[in-house]
């Protein structure tokens, strides 16, 4: 047995019995030794760890049965609480210096059954009638009820008529809610009852402790509703049927809608809580947000969103610094673009000679700069627009030597700077890893190696021999770093 | 009072573009207008001089820091009180000023940033400012020892914007020379200004700057710089865009030309 190699290994008995004297020598071991009386290997069954309470005495385990005690075991009757008819069984039972064991049979108390209400007929035609139930119906139904402890779904397979399940249940609410009512000797039994609990508690919590009356009432309890019920039925198995890219697509539009919420969250940052998202813009007086500029490439309705919702959070606060609030206005702008592009836009405005912070802020300060930013962020939308465009223009014209067949997807811009400024493109599509030479109708010949980790195709901007490029794009007039900021 | 506030509202014309505020019945006569703002240009500073032959190791800089009006109006018309949070070495560094001109002279040697609160009139806002000076002692260039007689003045502008006020604040404050109103919409009648209750509205002592000892140490802010420079570079922004606007659409016609 692995134990026994252990000890041997460990140079120590074999014998478990005698762990009270190896205490102190297996400093290795568990710090916590094994109890007597079970041997190692059962203890770590158990998760080789004391229980912090011990369950079992452990000592009665393995000790010898006291010597004046006689034990013998008899096959006799046994008579339990739980049986309503008169089956006479038999089992073994432990019986100690010839005395049987008294007492009820042990597993009676699991014998639980509900309380079904029982009706005399005075009390149906007082309270019980129903327009579309029987009173046979009802008997019926009470008398599966109390046959199969409500488990509504045995009783609808066994009702006589055709029900549904929600009907049953709704007939047995209502009736027994009614007799209830109708019995009770005084409102403050009533009060106690599960079925009718809640309406009342929750009206007294109402009127005078509005807020705290859902954490004191504790586990609620509606009345039965059986279009309640249905609905939650239909809505779950609906859930259980969906299909794995039904499900895929609604974690996707969950997680979409959860962004577009964050991002409205995060520029209505300062504002109260109780922010109404749709305030009326034309409220507010029109020289602040009426110039956005027309021109922007990449309109995002977002950034409307987000100056409404900046402005709304402003004129809720009912007092705010202009500094303050051109401070939010700057950041509701931002909000949409990364921080590389506020990077850019801060330096843009630095090189242009403008104070980041308005040193004079008025209103018209303040409008024109924020109107300043935005037409930057325009600015710069559009170079890089361009840059796309034309690095897509260079791979079109290049299409005649048989090379680029589609528009790259993506572009690596070499290290190097050159002369004429072109842009290298590099298409995945390709396999052949191949060189260009780049011809220049004023500079020579510039090489330009490229390596990658995968094999691509580098496509430069080729002009043929003695054909002169009438227009040539804005690229060549001003040679252009290449940047991989750029992107 | 409240009663003939309510009788003047009752009888006028219904007025268009006024928002209630909060429908709260006891308080119809406090309508917001919208649409309207109410700014009031302020410059938090600082003045601090150098003690010279009096100054000794915890006492070297007399200082002043104030909330003025930017054009040295008084501010007690809108601001109630000012509180001035001063570093905790100095005693009860909590200084309460509750009626214009808002300053607070102290001696002392070191720097700090001093919180201001600012508490409007009832009728203005019930909510309060804050802002913060960086209070200065000494010269950002050191240029020879300090001379007792040039100060260290640090100033910042800034405007006070009560967005949608209180037809009762309007009213009151629509002529004040330290309050900027902005356009108000057509048809607006705005009840006359009632006797306020609270005297401190009409305080008799002079509140304002203009006279004050430390007045010709006092900047003046002029839009008219910073508004020049941005607009100037607006039109070259837009020029460029203008400009980059014509270079795409020439990029996109080129593929064809072959």
């Amino acid at each position: 047995m692995g134990g026994t190699d252990a000890k041997d290994i460990l140079g120590l008995p074999k014998t478990p019995l005698s762990l009270t004297q190896e205490k102190k020598s297996r400093p290795q071991k568990e710090s916590h030794r094994k109890p007597d009386g079970i041997s190692r290997e059962v203890y770590a069954l158990t998760g080789g760890v004391a229980p912090l309470m011990p369950s079992i005495d452990v000592t009665q385990l393995k000790r010898p049965p006291p010597p004046d005690e006689k034990v013998a075991w008899q096959w006799l009757p046994v008579k339990s609480s739980a049986r309503k008819d008169d089956l006479q069984l038999y089992h073994w039972v432990r019986v100690v210096n010839d005395v049987p064991p008294t007492g009820d049979y042990s597993f009676a108390k699991y014998n639980k059954s509900v309380d079904v209400l029982k009706y005399t007929d005075d009390e149906y035609e007082n309270h019980l009638t129903d327009p579309v139930w029987t009173k046979e119906e009802t008997d019926q139904l009470f008398e599966l009820c109390e046959r199969f402890d409500l488990r509504f779904t045995v009783i609808a397979d066994r009702f006589p008529l055709s029900r549904t399940l929600e009907e049953l249940k709704d007939r047995y609410y209502s009736v027994t809610r009614a007799l209830l009512r109708a019995r009770a000797q005084s409102p403050s039994e009533l009060a106690n009852h599960p079925l009718i609990k809640q309406p009342i508690l929750v009206f007294f919590w109402r009127k005078h402790l509005s807020k705290y009356y859902f954490s004191i009432s504790g586990h609620k309890q509606e009345p039965y509703d059986m279009t309640r019920d249905r609905e939650r039925k239909r809505a779950l198995s609906m859930v259980l049927s969906q299909s794995r890219h039904q499900e895929k697509k609604d974690a996707e539009i969950l997680a979409e809608a959860k962004r577009i919420t964050e991002m409205r969250l995060a520029a209505r940052r300062a504002a109260e809580p109780d922010v109404p998202a749709n305030e009326n813009i034309g409220s507010v007086s029109p020289s602040s947000n009426s110039q956005l500029p027309a021109t922007a490439v990449a309109p995002s309705t977002l950034t409307m969103a987000d100056y409404a919702s900046t402005l709304a959070s402003l004129r809720m606060l009912h007092v705010y610094l202009r500094t303050y609030g051109l401070e939010q206005m700057v950041q509701a702008a931002s909000s949409a673009v990364g921080l590389r592009t506020i990077k850019r836009v801060e330096q843009t405005l630095q090189d242009l000679g403008v104070n980041l912070k308005p040193k004079v802020p008025t209103k018209t300060v303040c409008d024109e700069h924020l109107e300043l930013r935005k037409e930057i962020l325009t600015l710069l939308n559009l170079q890089k627009q361009l840059q796309y465009k034309e690095s897509e223009g260079s791979s079109h014209r290049e299409g005649t030597y048989g090379a680029m067949p589609d528009t790259p997807k993506d572009r690596v811009f070499a290290s190097e700077p050159f002369g004429f400024g072109g842009t290298f493109l590099l298409s995945p599509s390709f396999q052949n890893f191949m060189y260009y030479f780049t011809i220049s109708n004023l500079q020579g010949v510039c090489l330009s190696v490229f390596t990658a980790e995968r094999p691509i195709k580098k496509e430069p901007k080729r002009k043929g021999p003695g054909r002169q490029s009438d227009t040539p794009s804005p690229a060549h007039k001003r040679p252009r770093k290449l940047k991989a900021s750029d992107l | 009072m409240e009663d003939s506030h309510v009788e003047r509202f009752s009888a006028s014309t219904p007025k268009p573009r006024i928002g209630i505020d909060g429908g709260d019945d006891n308080k119809n006569w406090r309508r917001r207008v919208n649409g309207v703002e109410v700014s009031v240009p302020i410059v938090c500073g600082s003045i601090a001089f150098f003690r010279g032959k009096k100054a000794k190791e915890y006492r070297t800089h007399n200082w002043t820091v104030y909330v003025r009006g930017a054009t040295n109006e008084d501010l007690g018309a809108v601001i109630r009180k000012v509180i001035f949070h001063l570093h905790p070495s100095f005693k009860s560094p909590t200084r309460v000023v509750d009626s214009p001109p808002f300053t607070l002279s102290e001696c002392g040697w070191g720097e700090f940033k001093i919180d201001i609160t600012i508490f409007f009139h009832a009728d203005a806002c019930e909510r309060k400012l804050e802002l913060s000076h960086l209070l200065k002692l000494n010269p950002e260039i050191y240029s020879g020892p300090q001379s007792p007689n040039v100060p260290v003045v640090t100033e910042s502008y800034n405007e006070i914007v009560f967005p949608d006020p209180f037809e009762c604040f309007l009213s009151r404050v629509i002529n004040h020379p330290a309050v900027h109103v902005s356009k108000l919409p057509e048809g607006l009648n705005l009840p006359p200004p009632g006797d306020a209750g609270d005297e401190s509205y009409y305080k008799m002592k002079k509140g304002d700057t203009k006279d004050h000892p430390l007045s010709h140490w006092f900047s003046k802010f002029s839009e008219a710089d910073e508004l020049f420079r941005l607009t100037a570079t607006r039109q070259k922004v837009q020029a460029d865009i203008a400009e980059l606007k014509r270079q795409l659409v020439m990029v996109d016609a080129q593929p064809e030309q072959f």
